[in-house]
């Protein structure tokens, strides 16, 4: 099946409570997929098509105040309208499940694959010091596990999570193995799980409020300190990536999604021309793989980033380097995928091969 | 075993459905499957394809810039991925909407009359199945049974009484490669 595809099923047989989404190429199939499964006829999970993205993320964010696990999805011009929605999220640490099926930008931009919307995704988008949890997946199957480690993720740490797929990914097929199907969480979960979370409140409790207004400064800046200890633990403990045949290798190419996968088999090429490279995929873009840039450049002679943009997770490559490496960008925009044969050539271009 | 296949032509030749279902019957021969399309307004006209790699070990790149295998439905897909197919690789292509041959001499060129063959058939639908009974006989790389199987999963249930029609159609396209 379908990225798409595998996201949707993966979601309900996870057990989400709500999907709120508007479409657009190429991540719709997610939406049609749910309203083809009917999924409210069997788990109870609403699904919704909101009459904007906007509307959308504030639906998430709605849903994710009373505990219930909600997701939404778009690509990249929706991403960019979502983000106020996004930031209040951070802010009211609430977990939640975005989804941004990379297209070519700025602006309305085109409907064919790219991953030039890195840095909005890890640096913030929104307003205010805040980090989501970022899961590149590279295959379908990923798009199906992800569903579930991110709500799993989002729940640990109280957080929005961002699966950062791309036009590839969401429109590729290829075998898929679904999660076994858990049912949602009840009231009585929730309550026990989720103490924070707005459901109605008893005479015995205080009443939980969900607000990210706090006109204190002093406040605020006590809100903000916790949100940095809680990102250090994520950084701490969160990183994941994957490397191939990094044991013998003299260059490195770090790439994540679906360019980590055209650059394995551009690894695979050039390997058989006698040339020793390897391959670091992040899987998490935040936190960011640091240490393992860092251990595995020690001993590379140069280090190429691969991606579909002008060069953004080159920059996380860079900082995480001790001592000075030659580190190389090759990217397409717009759209353009670059083919293994591309990234053979810009390899030994570069690094004089 | 690794075969890395490009199929091209016109939205609505069933450029991708064809694929699709060659992808469904590796699964179903419990192969490693990649389908990339091109996607977008294809659709409604205009040029569409899809790469598919049928392997028996993990699949890397879905992308491809160079193929074992082309299919070709039309002229500007001719003239986009003549050059594209590995030297000792196959073009396969239906006439019917050539106008300017293939001239490669280091592949393995085989005109298919697929057009031709579908006006004698129960369905003019049916062509991108006569297509890939051509490819089928040239590359046996999943047995017509697991395309039957492929077939029956994708189809949508209100369709399965054209299963034999699809079937006839795949074993015409047999019987046209010599």
């Amino acid at each position: 099946m379908k990225g798409n595809e595998a996201i949707a099923h993966a979601a309900v047989r996870y057990g989400v409570d709500g999907y709120f989404g508007y479409p657009i190429t190429p991540q719709s199939e997610i939406l049609e997929t749910l309203e083809e499964i009917m999924p409210w006829d069997t788990t109870g999970m609403v699904v919704l098509q909101a009459e904007s993205e906007v509307a959308a993320i504030n639906m998430v964010y709605g849903g994710a105040a009373t505990g219930k696990a909600c997701m939404t999805s778009s690509s990249s011009p929706g991403i960019s309208l979502k983000q106020e929605g996004i930031s209040y999220i951070a802010a009211g640490e609430l977990p939640a499940l975005i989804i941004n099926c990379m297209r070519g930008g700025p602006g309305l931009g085109t409907i064919q694959p790219s991953q030039s919307d890195y840095f909005q995704a890890t640096k913030g988008g929104g307003h205010g010091d805040y980090h989501l949890i970022v899961l590149a997946p590279a295959s379908v199957q990923e798009m199906a596990d992800f569903v579930g480690l991110g709500f799993d993720l989002a729940y640990k740490y109280r957080n929005p999570v961002m699966m950062l797929a791309d036009g590839v990914v969401g429109q590729m097929m290829e075998r898929v193995k679904l999660p076994a199907p858990r049912p949602r969480r009840t009231d009585e979960e929730i309550a026990r799980e989720c103490p924070w979370a707005v459901t109605g409140c008893p005479e015995s409790r205080k009443p939980n409020i969900m607000t990210t207004l706090e006109l204190v400064p002093q406040e605020m800046e006590k809100h903000n300190l916790h949100l940095q200890e809680k990102y250090s633990r994520i950084e701490e403990f969160e990183p994941r990536w994957e490397e191939h045949e990094t044991e013998d290798a003299e260059y490195l190419m770090v790439a994540f999604g679906c360019v980590a996968r055209i650059c394995q088999k551009a690894m695979e090429d050039a390997r058989a021309q006698g040339i020793k490279v390897g391959l670091l995929r992040p899987i998490t873009l935040w936190p960011f793989p640091t240490e393992a840039v860092k251990r595995l450049s020690k001993r590379m002679k140069g280090i190429l980033v691969v991606e579909l943009n002008a060069g953004q997770m080159i920059e996380d490559v860079r900082l995480s380097l001790e001592e000075p490496r030659s580190v190389h960008h090759f990217g397409r925009m717009g759209g353009i995928v670059m083919d293994p044969d591309e990234v053979l050539v810009a390899l030994k271009e570069k690094f004089e091969l | 075993m690794k075969e890395e296949i490009i199929i091209a032509g016109f939205g609505g030749q069933g450029v991708l459905s064809m694929g699709k279902i060659l992808a469904y019957a590796g699964l179903m021969d419990d192969l490693e499957v990649t389908w990339m399309p091109s996607y977008g307004p294809e659709q409604r006209g205009g040029t569409a394809n899809v790469t598919v790699i049928i392997s028996d070990k993990p699949i890397s790149s879905p992308v491809l810039n160079r193929y074992d295998t082309a299919v070709i439905l039309n002229q500007q897909s001719l003239d986009k991925f003549e050059s594209k197919v590995k030297p000792g690789g196959t073009l396969i292509y239906d006439p019917y909407s050539i106008h300017h041959a293939p001239t490669r001499t280091d592949i393995n060129i085989v005109p298919v009359d697929a057009m031709e063959a579908t006006f004698e058939l129960a369905s003019a639908k049916s062509y991108n199945m006569v297509l890939l009974g051509a490819l089928l006989k040239l590359k046996p790389l999943v047995s017509v049974d697991a395309v039957m199987r492929g077939l029956k999963k994708t189809l949508p249930e209100r369709h399965h009484h054209l299963l034999p029609v699809n079937k006839d159609a795949i074993l015409r396209g047999m019987q046209l490669v010599k």
